[in-house]
């Protein structure tokens, strides 16, 4: 069989599970989790730095960069201009040109604004970023947003930290027969099973922060999913069997005694 | 003596610094940061040569763990 190599933007990745890196307890559990859950690249957010605790440990000492892909993202950007902002400094720090657009609609859904998203990754791409949008599972925009030359799309299955599922099976199947690039299912997956639904569906990976994180056991749970998506991958590559409204016996009647 | 204003706090300082000088005062390691400098991010091989003034505003940013 052809190797089932996984590229965004001609960068190949190893694991189709992309991980968020907030919400845990501590930086020992992400960096824990995190390999656990075999992904090659996770997301991380710009902040401030905490200039009055110099002591206060940093996510950079438990992820090295170098070894894990980070992907930065504009999580709390509420328009194109601050999104932009975020992602210029991302790129000075150490040259992450592969990033996570997200921009939010308002603070009780966090439900993408689409009008700046669009606004944001025409000037982003111009710019020379590969751009990994966070999205409404609207088929119309996310066709726009590869127009635009998004990298890759990322749909919510539900909102951000809900683990609700896939709520819109039906357009993430639109979404998918209709993209050229890479369909990543963001924000929503609620467990292992959601994952491997999504990558069943066609997927090309999924990315999880709070269903891994805020689990009773995350190391586990990140392990958990890994073996969730490579499922997933493995049964769509397969292609699953029809469905029948009736009973079609697995043993053979022939020689029934 | 120049008073600015750093990551949204007020700061006196008392010599003249460079922006690493004073990234280096505030024991910040600059290859983890990046900096804006009244809304303008400065390069990195600019770090020593930018002199800090009179009311500049800078943001110096790193990684956090985010979804």
């Amino acid at each position: 069989m052809k190797k089932d190599n996984f590229k965004i933007a001609g960068q190949l990745l190893k694991s189709r599970l992309i991980v968020g890196t907030g919400k845990y307890k501590n930086f020992k559990e992400t960096a824990l989790a995190i390999k656990a859950s075999g992904a090659d690249m996770v997301t991380v957010a710009v902040r401030r730095v905490n200039i009055l605790d110099k002591k206060k440990p940093i996510l950079t000492d438990y992820l090295n960069p170098k070894k894990i892909k980070y992907l930065p993202n504009t999580a709390g950007c509420y328009d194109a201009e601050e999104s932009l902002r975020t992602l210029r400094l991302a790129r000075e720090m150490g040259g992450w040109k592969m990033v996570k657009l997200e921009v939010l609609g308002d603070k009780k859904t966090l439900y993408p604004n689409m009008i700046e998203t669009l606004k944001a990754t025409k000037i982003l791409v111009k710019e020379g970023f590969k751009v990994l949008a966070y999205c409404s599972d609207d088929p119309i925009l996310t066709k726009k947003l590869e127009d635009l030359g998004a990298s890759a799309i990322m749909p919510l299955a539900s909102p951000i930290g809900s683990g609700q599922g896939i709520v819109n099976k039906i357009n993430l199947s639109i979404i998918i027969k209709n993209s050229k690039v890479p369909v990543i299912v963001d924000a929503g997956i609620g467990t292992p099973s959601d994952a491997t639904i999504a990558m069943e569906m066609g997927c090309q990976a999924v990315l999880v922060n709070s269903a891994i994180a805020l689990s009773h056991k995350p190391i586990l749970m990140a392990e958990a999913f890994k073996y969730a998506v490579i499922s997933g991958r493995k049964a769509f590559l397969a292609g699953r069997m029809q469905k029948k409204l009736y009973a079609k016996a697995s043993t053979p009647s022939k020689g029934l005694i | 003596m120049a008073k600015i204003q750093l990551n949204g706090k007020q700061f006196v300082l008392n010599k003249k610094h460079s922006l690493i000088s004073l990234l280096k005062k505030f024991k910040i390691n600059e290859k983890k940061v990046a900096v804006e400098l009244n809304g303008k991010i400065v390069n990195k091989n600019k770090f020593s040569s930018t002199v800090i003034k009179n009311k500049d505003k800078l943001e110096v940013v790193h990684f956090i763990g985010g979804g």
